[in-house]
């Protein structure tokens, strides 16, 4: 079973959908329990770091998360999930969880597209991820296929968590982590086949651990 | 490279089609679950649903289109058509939907943009603004006026003040439709499409007057929409969603090719 963390964050029921849909058993919870007997943790959000970081607090669930990642628990990330596993977030000014190295940084309004045109903010629509390593969760999808953005803010890690990128007025990090430990800015839910791809990847890889 | 997205717009009236699609082959579908289904499968970037059901409590039969559609397809998808507080807009979006539009309700109340995206995000709001050419003058500065209730009433409100006010309370993206090109198939109204486009920095979707993938192509490079709305182009079959956007790339446009 995979958890999804339920902390008042956003569409979380859209996430739930697609595991709905390939068969993986789910649940949505913010009990310790649930989470610790589950085989992976799905982290998504939709919504602000500042509220996102003060739920999770207030539920205990950052120290539950930080606990089942020390033990090895897979956890995948997604959107406002994968700003704050970072140490930072600029977008509130927020300390966060810290479990990647790195900071959450916001898109510049100075920032231009290949054609010379202001971005729009937030970056919203489908857009190409280079993927720059083998990597389970892609396993079996080409190179450089489209996702499904919505974010104003972009993760910033250390160097060697880098795993994807994605060009938008800058080259952005878009998949980061490291085994067992990943993180989509983008989301898989709302990225057609690609998308539910990944999840059962992810799901797979979970079951090995 | 952010693709330029394609967006067929089906509009439903108690749970059905309002006119049967024709997909190449000549499947007739009527129901708007299998429909979207099939757009979904031939690389629609999004689907527009847009709920002419005329009595309030038939409102439920569109909110199980929504769940029907949420449960079988994995792209965004908006519902427009009858949503007049934030509480319409929860049950929407809780039901699967991705987004919510707001048209003649936004104009009434404008409030309700600010709410829903407080409640919600900017990113689930959509305002859709249906636009008429009308000659210049003080009030209508731009020479284009905002009309509600399907084109039938005018409000005498300019649309590019109306564009960059909605931006300012919290719209997340305009869906523009232009009532001169509606149903023409002579091409999207570029003049206006460019307008709202360089004036406000939320996504602009193209609506009204598609006839061809050139139509498409020009929205997005010369009316410098992010988006185009198109719904009779390939409900009857006369090009599929793959021409399209083949068409497209040919001209030099990002679009999502592998789906």
């Amino acid at each position: 079973m995979l958890a999804i963390i339920d902390y008042y964050a956003g569409n979380l029921t859209s996430v739930k959908r697609s595991l709905d849909y390939l068969g993986i058993k789910n649940e949505i919870t913010d009990n310790e329990k649930k989470i610790e007997q589950s085989c992976g943790i799905i982290f998504p959000g939709v919504g602000a770091a500042g509220s996102a970081m003060k739920n999770l607090v207030s539920k205990g669930l950052d120290d539950i998360l930080k606990k089942q990642v020390s033990k090895g628990k897979p956890l995948l990330g997604i959107c406002l999930g994968s700003q704050i596993i970072l140490e930072y977030s600029e977008e509130n000014q927020t300390k966060c969880l810290g479990l990647i190295p790195g900071v959450c940084k916001r898109f510049s309004h100075d920032l231009r597209d290949e054609m010379g045109n202001p971005i729009n903010i937030p970056h919203m629509g489908w857009n190409q991820v280079t993927i720059l390593y083998d990597n389970p969760l892609f396993q079996g999808i080409e190179n450089n296929m489209d996702y499904y953005f919505v974010h104003g803010y972009y993760p910033s890690p250390k160097k060697e968590y880098i795993l994807g990128t994605t060009n938008y007025g800058i080259e952005f990090c878009s998949v980061l982590g490291r085994e067992g430990l990943w993180a989509l800015q983008f989301h898989p839910e709302k990225s057609g086949r690609f998308g539910l791809k990944i999840l059962d990847n992810f799901y797979k890889f979970c079951k090995t651990v | 490279m952010l693709c330029k997205r394609i967006i067929p717009c089906l509009d439903v009236r108690d749970g059905r089609l309002t006119k049967g699609i024709k997909f190449k082959g000549n499947k007739d579908i009527g129901d708007p679950v299998e429909s979207a289904k099939e757009y979904y499968e031939q690389g629609a970037d999004e689907i527009v649903f847009y709920d002419i059901t005329a009595s309030h409590e038939k409102r439920g039969i569109m909110i199980k289109v929504v769940e029907k559609v949420a449960a079988q397809i994995f792209i965004p998808f908006s519902v427009g058509g009858g949503i007049s507080s934030v509480e319409d807009m929860r049950e929407v979006l809780l039901a699967g939907a991705e987004k919510i539009s707001v048209n003649s309700t936004a104009v009434k109340k404008p409030e309700i943009i600010t709410q829903g995206a407080e409640a919600f995000g900017s990113q689930c709001v959509v305002v859709g603004m249906d636009v008429l050419k009308v000659d210049k003058s003080d009030n209508i500065p731009s020479g284009y006026e905002i009309v509600i209730y399907g084109g039938r009433k005018r409000t005498g409100i300019d649309a590019l003040w109306w564009a960059k006010e909605v931006e300012r309370l919290g719209a997340g993206e305009i869906c523009l439709n232009s009532i001169d090109a509606d149903g023409t198939k002579q091409g999207y109204e570029l003049n206006l499409t460019r307008l709202i486009s360089e004036n406000v920095k939320i996504p602009v979707i193209a609506s009204g007057g598609a006839g061809n993938p050139q139509h498409m192509a020009d929205a997005v490079t010369k009316g410098k929409a992010s988006a185009a709305l198109i719904a009779s182009i390939v409900h009857y079959g006369e090009y599929t969603i793959r021409e399209i956007k083949e068409y497209m790339k040919q001209r030099g446009v990002p679009v999502r090719l592998k789906w």
